[in-house]
């Protein structure tokens, strides 16, 4: 009874926190959309409107309120599902923002087996070998990966394999050729492909993933790497595996099964939230290999401006941050026994 | 190998020393050390070290390979790649300069009252860091930048507004063990007002660790700074900023690879320093490894 009711207390203290930390997030982006040097009625008006015209938008917009109603107003409509229109295609935002989020997230989702298959193994082969030289060159190649300008990389990497040995896919999502081909059932051009059974477009399709997600992935397994190794030191560093060692089990047996099975829970909760800082790169990669996912989406419109669909774009991603962090949560309480 | 125990430290020049020699011995972080220094000399001798100047064009002489008396080529307008690298150190090291004197100030002041006075104005502070961490650096630099318009003075600002949460988030945990520390109440019996006792008792005992992670963050800085330089969002042509001369040697990349190789090198390198120096930084000022080594 109590126990439950502690839960509870918990639980609302946490969606407490939540709806808190969203209302900033909304006040954040406010600040940052008023702050704009541009003129929001000039950018819908035009700029050679009559002053009766002007007149009339300013009001529409409701910019002669004070401030603190113009924000319930954005409040209201954020909340209510309208982020507004983007001045370059005339669409809801929102709408625009769907329509390039499977790109981003075909993208992303690759990047990350990689990046978590990469960097799991990585650091458990780190912390086994601690201060030895396995250790050593995984510590710099993942350095490595957290210090490069990925957009940067993403240049070398187009003019190395792409340009130079032409093992992959340049620019895009697949060849020019195929664009139009398949139709747009689920945005997710993989799974798309191959419901419309059309082979090539997913060999092409997987052709031009590759490259990007890839060095995205490898990236992000520096974090990945970096977190195991700590993980598994810890669990190296308890009685319990000298006592499985003791029993007989072999070195193997006891790394992998004992250890790495205690950490599990954790690594899951960290590959959450490397999921997302991915969409930190997958801005800039996204720009470097012409990809029409969020990344560009979010570019394109910073270059011209548009500060309605720039704004969602930045909530989206907190947003997303914020549920990742919570589902890492959820997860954990979820498989570590400990926590019930 | 076990070190002789180690003497109290008579000053804080000794132990500097000590710092440095336990970084020079390790190739990781000393390698890091060589490149900073590399970076400051370039950057204080810029007119010395170039070859030419960073800005003249020379149109007979556009997209120059490597070698014929410039060492890393020419670019489309037929300026030195090699001069404006150099040139461009001073704007790097300027970026790390300026967010350091914001995000240091900032994250100190925030991290010790935050920690220090506790209750409401903790809980409210620390919502507020959670929001600006709620977002990756480079996305909330990229919104502040939207709004501000594009410049290398407002990339600047906005990669310091975004930060400083980390460091507010390390001078409050740090505050928080020294709170109940007996001198701290002494101080508070003596009649100290909040205020100083911050200001004199616990700024002081914080500064070394928000050192140290300033040092680990200056790679996430340069990295969305060449990131902002490199949308068209940091500094604007012609300065030679680094990630700027990317987004330009990106129309020339398949055919001419140096436009884009150098300045990417530059970038990689003094990054992967600053990584491989906070990473020693840490090695070298955690008692257990110290012992271990």
């Amino acid at each position: 009874m109590s126990i439950n009711h502690l839960r509870l207390r918990s639980a609302l203290g946490q969606a407490g926190t939540i709806a808190v930390t969203l209302l900033g997030l909304l006040m954040l982006t406010f600040i940052i959309g008023r702050m704009m040097p541009a003129d929001p009625v000039r950018a819908i008006v035009g700029e050679e409107a009559s002053p009766e015209i002007y007149q009339q938008v300013y009001l529409q917009l409701g910019l002669d309120r004070p401030v603190w109603e113009q924000f319930l107003r954005y409040l209201g409509d954020v909340l209510t599902g309208d982020f507004g229109t983007s001045i370059r295609t005339g669409k809801p935002v929102i709408e625009d923002i769907l329509h390039v989020m499977p790109a981003t997230m075909e993208l992303a989702t690759f990047a990350i087996l990689i990046g978590a298959g990469l960097g799991i193994p990585l650091g458990v082969t780190a912390a086994v070998n601690k201060d030895r030289w396995p250790d050593h060159l995984v510590r710099v190649f993942s350095l490595f990966g957290h210090s490069m300008p990925i957009f940067w990389t993403g240049m070398i990497a187009l003019i190395v394999f792409y340009a130079g040995l032409g093992w992959v896919g340049g620019s895009g999502r697949m060849s020019q050729f195929y664009i139009g081909m398949v139709p747009d059932r689920t945005g997710f051009l993989l799974i798309d492909s191959l419901i419309s059974g059309q082979f090539d477009v997913f060999a092409s399709a997987i052709n031009h993933l590759i490259l990007p997600a890839s060095l995205l992935g490898y990236s992000s397994s520096a974090y990945i790497t970096r977190m195991t190794r700590s993980f598994m030191l810890d669990q190296l560093g308890q009685e319990y595996m000298t006592t499985a060692r003791v029993k007989g089990l072999s070195r193997g047996q006891t790394i992998w099964r004992h250890a790495f099975g205690n950490i599990r829970v954790q690594l899951v909760t960290i590959v959450a939230l490397a999921y997302g800082s991915l969409l930190e790169g997958a801005v800039l990669i996204e720009t470097v290999f012409a990809w029409p996912g969020f990344g560009q989406y979010l570019t394109s419109n910073l270059i011209i401006g548009d500060m309605n669909a720039v704004m969602t774009c930045v909530l989206i991603v907190g947003v997303i941050f914020i549920a990742l962090n919570l589902l890492s949560d959820l997860l954990y309480r979820l498989f570590d026994p400990r926590t019930k | 190998m076990t070190a002789a125990p180690v003497p109290r430290l008579p000053g804080p020049l000794l132990a500097a020393r000590n710092i440095l020699t336990f970084l020079l011995r390790v190739p990781t972080s000393a390698f890091g050390l060589v490149v900073l220094t590399i970076l400051i000399v370039t950057a204080g001798f810029a007119p010395w070290i170039a070859t030419h100047d960073p800005y003249v064009q020379d149109l007979n002489n556009v997209l120059q390979a490597p070698g014929n008396g410039h060492l890393f080529g020419t670019d489309e307008l037929g300026r030195d790649i090699f001069s404006r690298l150099v040139w461009g150190a001073r704007i790097t090291l300027t970026i790390i300069f300026l967010v350091s004197i914001v995000v240091g100030p900032i994250g100190l002041i925030v991290g010790t009252t935050s920690g220090y006075l506790g209750g409401r104005f903790d809980t409210v502070m620390m919502r507020i860091t959670d929001i600006f961490l709620s977002f990756p650096s480079l996305i909330l630099s990229l919104a502040f930048v939207a709004a501000l318009g594009p410049s290398l003075n407002n990339a600047i600002i906005a990669i310091g507004l975004t930060a400083w949460p980390p460091i507010a988030r390390l001078a409050r945990a740090e505050t928080m063990t020294f709170r109940k520390a007996d001198y701290i109440a002494a101080a508070r019996l003596q009649g100290a007002s909040p205020l100083r006792i911050i200001v004199k008792s616990i700024m002081p005992m914080c500064l070394p660790s928000v050192l140290i992670r300033l040092t680990l963050n200056m790679a996430t800085v340069i990295l969305t700074a060449a990131g902002l330089g490199f949308l068209g969002l940091g500094a604007q042509p012609p300065l030679p900023e680094w990630g700027a001369m990317i987004a330009t040697g990106r129309r020339y990349m398949i055919d001419s690879w140096w436009l884009v190789t150098f300045p990417g090198l530059a970038i990689l390198c003094v990054s992967l320093a600053f990584n491989l120096l906070g990473d020693g930084l840490r090695d070298a000022l955690d008692p257990k490894q110290m012992n271990r080594r």
